[in-house]
């Protein structure tokens, strides 16, 4: 049985902690989303829309949404409003599960309210369908990946598993719930009857240091941008007793302060988690150890519990050595169905049959350890090499720039906020990778557009050049 | 240019809003443009613009344009 359909074993147990102190025990989780499901006509499979915030009655709707078998689609609730319209039109949800007190729903509690859309749907939904979440973590793409309950429930399992979860677990909220990392920390404690901190303060906020010292917080999940704001507020430096376990995701962490981090970890006896994954596999795909982290602290580590990892070369063989590079194939029960785009869509069954080629770049090590060192498609050829613009990147930030790269075949751009700083980066750039001049831009700007989950727009950042 | 205009200067830029719209009343999180990662960026460019360094407490404490005044009266930024 799913951890959502077995809630109700973990009883009085505090399933959810707000910040002004309201206190939610895995039976009142039940017992509401039960009461969500009462209100869903549920003649035919339904798909709704859950607009999230790092609360309880997010989580109402989220849990009774699979316990019900609908489809629920995450979004956040600051979702802007031509976004949200989009979406309704792509994909024609019989309901809404949304932060308002109108008292209009069908069913109304605390804060929210779950309201008819009145669309008339004609397309089938596949009856293991139950979740779809954003590929990008921006708002408003329509790509989403098709979770089956049984992805959910697997990927829980096994990241509660490898980080040895147990009830007493209190771990903060510092990424949203409709993004898959964000998402993955909630199910992997529900799985074993752990309190969720619930906030929607961030990092840089002194709501939040106060809610996590008020609420002694054993636990912390961050993508590398919030990593580097641990590090500029002095997070080293800071007197938190109650942290056990530190958790790191959603893209690769400067090696520099995944080092510092896991430094900083040996010495204050704290579990520090390096992981990979994709939402397209639920969320989690690899971790590295914690006690490897100081001597591996660039590696993505080895496959969760009931995964396995391999790379293909070119044409599509297996490595069978350590250092050579391909591609990464995730292979496990956590692996999509496959993408959706629209409605039409959600009829399809599975598609991928649990293996997942990730487009990242790898290699392992002799120990088998795996290391990412790129995308596939973040290559670009110039003049006829092949150019890795994340290495670029990387050369960029240890030089001390705050640069992103992007660009074409034979024309790259460069954006940096650096200040007059175009002519020198100019010039590191051709000094060390022989580029000719004329095959790539810089343009200074003011900021680095970011999704809500700390990826880079490149889309955004690079239109205006080049064309 | 006096204090107050450089660091206005700064808040629109960092936030990428217009300079009239930089009042004592701005509060962190009030607008789409003062979120987290805008919020990193304005310190940063506090930093720079004053050549300081701004303590954690500072930096978690900056919730609004007449708070950041304050904070940087501790750092000797007259205003």
């Amino acid at each position: 049985m799913t951890f959502f359909q077995e809630l109700n074993k973990f009883g009085d147990n505090i399933v959810a902690i707000e910040p002004g102190g309201e206190k939610y025990s895995y039976r009142s989780l039940v017992t509401e989303s039960d009461r969500f499901i009462e209100n869903l006509d549920t003649v035919k499979k339904k798909l709704v829309f859950i607009l999230c915030r790092n609360c309880f009655e997010a989580l109402v709707g989220y849990i009774g949404s699979l316990r019900s078998a609908s489809a629920g689609i995450l979004l956040p609730s600051t979702i802007d409003k031509d976004s949200l319209d989009n979406l309704t039109g792509l994909y024609k949800p019989d309901y809404v599960w949304r932060p308002v007190n109108s008292g209009n729903g069908v069913f109304n509690f605390k804060n929210y309210s779950l309201e008819r859309t009145g669309i008339t749907r004609d397309e089938e939904i596949h009856s293991d369908l139950v979740l779809l979440l954003s590929t990008s973590g921006s708002t408003g793409s329509p790509k989403m990946v098709r979770l089956t309950a049984s992805n959910i429930d697997e990927n829980a399992s096994s990241i509660a598993e490898y980080l040895k979860l147990h009830e007493d677990e209190r771990p903060i909220t510092t990424l949203p719930m409709h993004y898959s990392y964000g998402l993955s920390v909630i199910n992997s404690h529900l799985k074993v009857g752990a309190t969720l901190l619930l906030t929607n303060d961030s990092l840089v906020s002194r709501p939040f240091w106060n809610y996590f010292l008020s609420s002694k917080a054993t636990s912390i999940a961050g993508v590398p941008y919030n990593y580097e704001i641990l590090r500029r507020i002095k997070f080293f430096k800071m007197d938190l007793g109650s942290l056990k376990t530190m958790t790191q995701a959603g893209g690769k962490l400067t090696p520099k302060y995944a080092l510092e981090f896991a430094e900083f970890a040996e010495e204050k006896k704290i579990n520090f988690f390096i992981m990979y994954g994709q939402t397209e596999a639920t969320a989690r795909i690899s971790y590295l150890p914690p006690e490897d982290a100081l001597e591996k602290y660039r590696s993505i580590g080895i496959a969760i519990p009931g995964g396995a990892m391999s790379l293909i070369d070119d044409n599509g063989n297996t490595i069978n050595d350590p250092n050579i590079q391909g591609e990464l194939v995730y292979q496990g029960p956590n692996v999509m169905l496959g993408y959706a785009t629209s409605v039409s869509d959600l009829a399809k069954g599975d598609e991928l049959k649990g293996v997942l080629k990730t487009g990242d770049i790898a290699f392992y090590d002799e120990d088998g350890y795996f290391y990412v060192t790129g995308r596939k498609k973040r290559f670009i050829k110039i003049y006829g090499n092949r150019v890795n613009l994340d290495e670029i990147e990387h050369f960029l930030k240890e030089q001390g720039y705050n640069g992103v790269c992007g660009g074409k075949d034979d024309q790259m751009y460069i954006a940096i906020t650096d200040n007059g700083k175009a002519e020198a980066v100019k010039n590191i750039i051709s000094g060390k990778y022989g580029f000719h001049p004329n095959s790539f831009r810089i343009k200074e700007v003011t900021e680095i557009y970011k999704s809500t989950s700390g990826k880079i727009l490149y889309e955004k950042i690079f239109k205006d050049i080049g064309n | 240019m006096n204090n107050t205009d450089r660091l206005r200067r700064i808040f629109a830029e960092a936030l990428n809003i217009k300079i009239e719209t930089v009042i004592d009343s701005l509060e962190y999180n009030s607008i789409p443009e003062w979120d987290s990662v805008a919020h990193m960026s304005l310190v940063a460019a506090i930093d720079d613009g004053f050549d300081i360094m701004l303590e954690t407490d500072d930096v978690i404490d900056m919730s609004s344009f007449a708070k950041a005044k304050e904070i940087l009266g501790k750092y000797d930024v007259e205003f």
